[in-house]
């Protein structure tokens, strides 16, 4: 009894850890999906969230009513270029839709099931793990709001992680740096595909890339679809490094596109359809007309001849009309001039073509609930080689990278 | 220097408020939470290791230190997805060696407070990396040059939270 009261703390210290680590080995032998979220964790979420949620409020509505109504330094100009960026893209969306509208009819012929992202949520990341080794953050979306596990969560620029843990009101989200999080990849040009995971550092690699193959730094990385969580063709990021690894495969470092540590607002994909690929029935859809794209160029005509053609033509930057015919010429968008000048007949070709298309169309209207990602990113990327859809360096940024188009649904923040 | 050995009834003891033992914690464990996220740097501090330090060596008991460490982790890991126990049992490890040794040592100037949490974060990492790789299997990489920054700057916000502490603690 005398020794019990003598070694009473190193006894309570030793029980403490024996439970703990029972409790600990009980966990990792039953560590599966399926397994519901412990009680202490909703207790420990419960207490913390609200304040997160709370704070978080307190901070955007005080940003909100500075940055809206007193500091605006700035706003007109960047109103002009947004306006002359709109113009730009509005081209850009021309020529986009029109490789979009031949990637589909391709796929049609081919049988090809495309993903949809038909709905997304979007939702605030309110709160973090707070750990080093936890890459994980709350979102202020949960069960209530239709949130389930594995929905995967994007923003515009990127892939972000999926959804691990839903509680009532919220969820937590696994970021792609998390040593625990795996994510099917595919690299744009050469197509090999890996697994993204993240290190213990926080960074992110391409792992089961053979190391006989050349993988160049710089090169795109997508989600092919195979972990069956994120929709094909989402970009993913950028290879930053290339290295060779352990045993047969390359080390790829990877920069996720996503700025990971400053994320502020996600959506989560709750819905992806997956169905065959609908060629456009307005334009003319017959496999002569594809392979008249492909055929070599026809030879100059004599100049009275082109003027001849011309002179029935539309003005410079417009499109022509779809005919096997017209298609044979080079078809000359000229987004630089027509966006100074503003060509009227180059917005009109725009917003028609805008109404058309599926994938272009998701952002300009923004009302739009059906988004496709499938191949129509790798057309953007194809597209925006070309040098006539030369742009200044703020909207290279933004159509240089395929970015996820997703539809936000009509759901309050 | 203030590290100085002494007897059990030299060194004094101090207890804290009811409401400062929960709110003081919780306040640690949320800020851990959502600093990171408008300062992404903030992930090298461990703000409830520091309320663990501090708490323990102040009352000066292994049992309460234990205990404290032992909630505090807990509740710091049902935040992670990792399997719980990882941090609780690293920070009741700390907070029976902090109150253990706070008996021994003053603890009251500012440089033992420093040196002291260098120690204990040592020691909270080192027991964390040992059962995440050992039981959980998780991969863990240890890196030296980031352990000894993050020593050194828990140990510079720990000066600062110990002197927080400091306004609410109670002499017995």
């Amino acid at each position: 009894m005398d020794v019990l009261g003598r070694y009473r703390n190193l006894i309570v210290l030793v029980g403490v850890l024996f439970a703990q680590v029972l409790g600990l080995a009980v966990q990792v032998k039953r560590t599966t999906d399926s397994e519901p979220t412990r009680l202490i964790r909703v207790w420990a979420v419960d207490v913390v969230t609200p304040l997160e949620r709370a704070l978080h409020w307190v901070q955007t509505s005080t940003g909100n009513v500075w940055h809206n109504y007193f500091y605006l330094r700035g706003v007109r100009a960047e109103n002009r270029n947004l306006k002359q960026q709109i113009e730009r893209m509005s081209l850009e969306q021309v020529r986009m839709s029109q490789d979009a509208d031949q990637a589909r009819r391709l796929q049609a012929l081919l049988a090809f099931k495309e993903q949809f992202i038909s709905r997304t949520m979007a939702a605030q990341v309110i709160g973090s793990s707070g750990s080093e080794l936890s890459r994980s953050v709350y979102i202020d979306k949960g069960e209530s709001d239709g949130i389930k596990p594995d929905m995967a969560v994007i923003t515009a620029d990127g892939i972000v992680g999926k959804v691990l843990r839903v509680y009532r009101s919220t969820s937590q989200v696994l970021l792609i740096d998390d040593q625990t999080s795996g994510v099917g990849a595919i690299l744009d040009k050469t197509r090999l595909q890996g697994i993204l995971r993240g290190t213990p550092a926080g960074e992110v690699v391409l792992e089961k890339v053979m190391s006989d193959e050349a993988v160049p730094a710089g090169e795109l990385v997508l989600t092919s679809g195979g972990d069956g969580i994120f929709p094909k063709g989402l970009l993913v990021g950028r290879v930053t490094k290339v290295a060779p690894g352990s045993e047969l495969f390359l080390n790829i470092r990877v920069r996720p596109a996503a700025d990971l540590s400053k994320l502020e607002e996600v959506l989560v994909v709750t819905k992806i359809d997956e169905r065959q690929a609908q060629p456009d029935q307005t334009g003319a859809a017959r496999a002569v007309d594809i392979l008249a794209e492909r055929l070599p160029t026809v030879p100059s005509k004599p100049e009275n001849a082109v003027k001849a053609d011309t002179s029935g033509a539309s003005a410079p930057g417009t499109v022509a009309p779809k005919s096997a015919s017209s298609d044979a010429k080079p078809k000359t968008v000229s987004p630089e001039a027509s966006a100074v000048g503003g060509v009227p007949g180059a917005r009109k070709a725009a917003s028609s073509a805008s109404s058309s298309s599926g994938a272009a169309s998701g952002n300009s209207s923004g009302t739009s609930t059906v988004t496709s990602v499938g191949t129509s990113s790798r057309n953007g990327v194809a597209a925006t080689e070309t040098p006539a859809t030369k742009v200044s360096a703020k909207p290279v940024k933004a159509t240089a990278e395929p970015k996820p188009q997703p539809a936000v649904e009509d759901s309050p923040h | 220097m203030a590290i100085t050995y002494t007897s059990g009834e030299q060194v004094e003891v101090y207890r804290f408020s009811i409401p400062a033992t929960i709110l003081i914690p919780l306040t640690a464990v949320f800020l851990q939470a959502w600093l990171p996220l408008r300062f992404p740097f903030f992930t090298i501090f461990d703000l409830p290791l520091l309320v663990t330090i501090g708490f323990a060596t102040a009352r000066r008991s292994p049992l309460a230190g234990l205990l404290t460490g032992g909630v505090i982790g807990i509740l710091q890991d049902a935040l992670t997805h990792h399997p719980i126990g990882l941090y609780g049992i690293s920070k009741t490890v700390v907070g029976f060696g902090a109150s253990s040794l706070g008996i021994k040592l003053d603890v009251e100037h500012a440089g033992a407070r420093f040196l002291l949490t260098i120690v204990f974060y040592a020691v909270h990492e080192v027991v964390y990396f040992m059962i995440s790789r050992g039981l959980v299997g998780l991969r863990m990489a240890w890196t030296w040059p980031h352990e000894l920054l993050s020593g050194v700057a828990n140990a510079l916000l720990g000066v600062l939270v110990f002197m927080l502490l400091d306004r609410v603690k109670q002499r017995t």
